[in-house]
């Protein structure tokens, strides 16, 4: 024991080390410390079996320690404080017992190691719960009838399998795709302003266009209400609660979402092309047309797709605008009109079982549509997934930065 | 050939200017691109002017008492309605949420950009996104039926061990659902991937000479981190930190599931109670004309409240040195 350092060889009995084990583990590094040991590595950042080891030891007596505080010694912390609470404890010992083994400086890393990838890898578990949950709530009722039916002649007490939400997605539908026309055009010409030309208004509306990204979304349909609702509906059925209107609402919130996306995208263009196309005499107008938006084709459609599936669920634009209804009603300029959301958050606020999985149902689809969505964005990013990863320019010369 | 003042100048014996002499396409290319710039800005002085000019009804009676009183209450004649209860509500939700947001959203940050494998990376990297792209509705379902139950053990605990703690105070015979704090702890998954993605947009730009270095000089991995990525990068946690702080203050409709929207003035952020701007004009939509009055003068105080927090965020994330080309999501 005494002439082989157990940093180099690590004995079994620290391996498993417990809060009981530190002590003599204490002993064990002392001896090892001795002037005719060779010098360690300085830095060991793998993990290796021993680590393992330790880290499920002090697991296991993290969960001990807990079990024994929460069951015995206090009422009760429910799960969830119980997870938190013995995460924390685990930390504390694995740092504990590292330090122990060898010495602080590698302990920090470790525990900074152990630390970040639980916490990172840790992010997935709310998403498979929620997903799980909808899933859960929502699959059992969605039948043919959803995606056919309206709720016409519906009651509330009747079950989430009878009627449907046809309405519901078919005003979805209008309404993004119309969002989606009012924003498009404008958001690709910010873009390329912001990217294309040397105006010296760039940056003043970069940081707006910023801004208009954290618009809260409640706040995009009270301003389309008291823009063209409130004065105009007792004059005009188009300017009434429509959809329509619900689509103005969106497109605000779309507008700065393919915006910020494509300026990114843009950037990506290499500058060698637009000066091959300058060179040869093109106007600037020209170059933006025929080689800068073809060469960013895959990444704008990328940025249409996000902005869609951001669209789609929003809520809160909605209230104020389309106001939502039970029937059928295909035109978007006349009459209030339902989508998914309205659906769904009308739905799950009702006190009826049946009503709250008619919502679930709902919210199923929503997360459906919403997903499928995301997965395009992943197939269309992963067809330029070389320009993605290229690593950034350190120092980037950004144009917008006035000479 | 060097370019200055939007010319560009050739070097030769006699410096020669030489005009940038845009074709009438470039002209009309030009117009009509910042013509396109120019409404993001016009579009949010309407809103704010649109807001300003329908909320008149509202500040006429209610005049500077607005920002003062916490009730609101429209079924008494004169009505009497104040944000202050509002907006106290609203930055607390979201001061929690961006609490719990940032060490979680550092950390995703660190190990996509530290200490994930090419593999990992990708993995984790989708897995924020995705956070991003649920609808806050899902976020609101999930959080009100399921996760508030879940939750309510962990604030008892603490509202009968840490009752000094002024914010773990309780009233007698508290409920533990429907708080501020669980309204925090959903509005806070929402908020990471924003905090997220703009620390790791910066972390990764940090000088691979310097961390080299950091490395060569047998620091640890850990010490690398702390002395050359985190000191790099402090700009865009600030900057990010802010940006998220702006969206948990304009986080509309999951509050409004989550919260009873009782306008009060509390500190007891783990008992039932509390309400926010955005949430509290979500659920009274469609009211009647006074209220709604009253809801755009809210409106309005939220707006500027956001605004005002984005553009300062936005500006500590672009002028930092750390943060030339950061993205926001």
């Amino acid at each position: 024991m005494a002439t082989t350092p157990s940093r180099i060889e690590p004995q079994p009995a620290t391996a498993t080390a417990t809060t009981a084990g530190v002590t003599s583990g204490h002993v064990e590094v002392a001896v090892a410390r001795t002037p005719t040991s060779p010098r360690p590595l300085r830095r060991r950042s793998e993990f290796d079996p021993v680590d393992y080891a330790t880290m499920v030891g002090c697991a296991i007596s993290a969960l001990a320690l807990g079990w024994v505080v929460f069951t015995h010694l206090t009422e009760g912390i429910g799960w969830f404080g119980f997870v938190v609470v013995v995460y924390l404890c685990f930390l504390g010992l694995f740092g504990l017992v590292t330090a122990d083994r060898l010495g602080r400086l590698v302990a920090t890393d470790r525990l900074a190691t152990v630390a970040i990838t639980s916490g990172a890898i840790l992010l997935a578990a709310p998403l498979l719960w929620l997903v799980g949950y909808v899933v859960l709530k929502g699959l059992p009722n969605v039948t043919g009838h959803f995606f056919t039916e309206d709720q016409g002649g519906i009651t509330p007490g009747m079950p989430a399998t009878r009627g449907g939400g046809s309405h519901a997605i078919m005003g979805s539908l209008e309404q993004v795709t119309l969002a989606l026309v009012i924003s498009l055009p404008l958001a690709l010409t910010t873009a390329v302003f912001l990217n294309e030309t040397r105006s010296r208004l760039r940056r003043p509306v970069r940081i707006f266009v910023d801004a208009m990204s954290g618009l809260p979304s409640i706040v995009a349909g009270l301003f389309i209400f008291a823009v063209l609702i409130l004065p105009n509906a007792q004059k005009s059925e188009v300017f009434g609660n429509n959809g329509l209107m619900a689509s103005l609402a969106l497109s605000v919130i779309m507008l700065p979402t393919i915006t910020r996306t494509v300026e990114v995208v843009l950037r990506l263009v290499p500058d060698g092309l637009r000066e091959a196309s300058l060179a040869l005499g093109a106007s600037r107008a020209r170059t933006v047309w025929s080689v800068v938006l073809p060469t960013a084709r895959n990444g704008i459609s990328t940025a249409v797709v996000l902005g869609i599936a951001r669209a789609v669920g929003e809520t809160a634009p909605l209230l104020f605008t389309s106001v939502g209804a039970s029937l059928y009603n295909s035109n978007p300029f006349s009459g209030s009109q339902e989508s998914l959301p309205i659906f769904v958050y009308r739905n799950i606020r009702q006190p009826l079982a049946t009503q709250i999985d008619r919502g679930f149902t709902g919210a199923f689809v929503l997360m459906l549509i919403v997903l499928t969505l995301f997965a395009i964005t992943r197939l269309i990013g992963g067809q330029r997934r070389t320009q993605r990863t290229a690593r950034p320019r350190l120092v980037t010369p950004q144009e917008d930065l006035e000479p | 050939m060097m370019e200055r003042d939007g010319r560009a100048y050739i070097r030769t014996t006699t410096p020669r200017i030489v005009e940038d002499q845009p074709t009438t396409t470039d002209r009309i290319f030009g117009f009509f691109t910042t013509a396109a710039g120019l409404t993001v800005l016009v579009l949010l002085a309407l809103v704010g002017l649109f807001l300003l000019l329908r909320s008149r009804d509202a500040f006429d009676v209610a005049g500077w008492s607005f920002f003062k009183r916490v009730e609101w209450r429209t079924d008494i004649d004169p009505p009497e309605i104040g944000v202050l209860g509002l907006l106290v509500g609203t930055i607390e939700v979201a001061i929690i949420a961006v609490l719990i947001a940032i060490p979680l959203g550092v950390c995703a940050a660190l190990f996509i950009t530290d200490y994930a494998s090419a593999r990992w990376r990708g993995v984790l990297t989708g897995l924020v996104d995705l956070l991003a792209a649920i609808p806050s509705l899902l976020y609101g379902i999930w959080g009100w039926l399921l996760l508030s139950e879940q939750l309510a053990p962990l604030s008892k605990f603490l509202g009968r061990h840490l009752r000094w703690f002024t914010f773990f105070g309780t009233n007698d015979d508290p409920q533990f659902i429907q708080s501020m704090f669980i309204a925090g702890v959903v509005v806070s998954l929402m908020v990471l991937p924003i905090i997220a993605s703009v620390t790791r947009e910066v972390f990764a730009q940090t000088p691979p000479g310097e961390k080299e270095a950091a490395l060569a000089l047998g620091g640890t991995r850990w010490g690398m981190v702390k002395m050359v990525v985190l000191p790099y990068g402090r700009a865009g946690i600030v900057g990010g930190s802010m940006l998220g702080l702006g969206r948990a203050l304009g986080e509309t409709i999951a509050v409004s599931l989550l919260l009873p929207q009782l306008p009060m003035l509390t500190t007891h952020v783990l008992e039932t109670g509390g309400a926010t701007i955005a949430g509290f004009i979500a659920l009274r939509a469609g009211a009647d004309e006074f209220t709604t009055s009253g809801l755009m003068a809210a409106g309005l105080v939220l707006f500027a409240l956001t605004l005002a927090t984005n553009m300062v965020a936005s500006m500590i994330v672009a002028r930092s040195r750390s943060g030339l080309g950061v993205e926001a999501v």
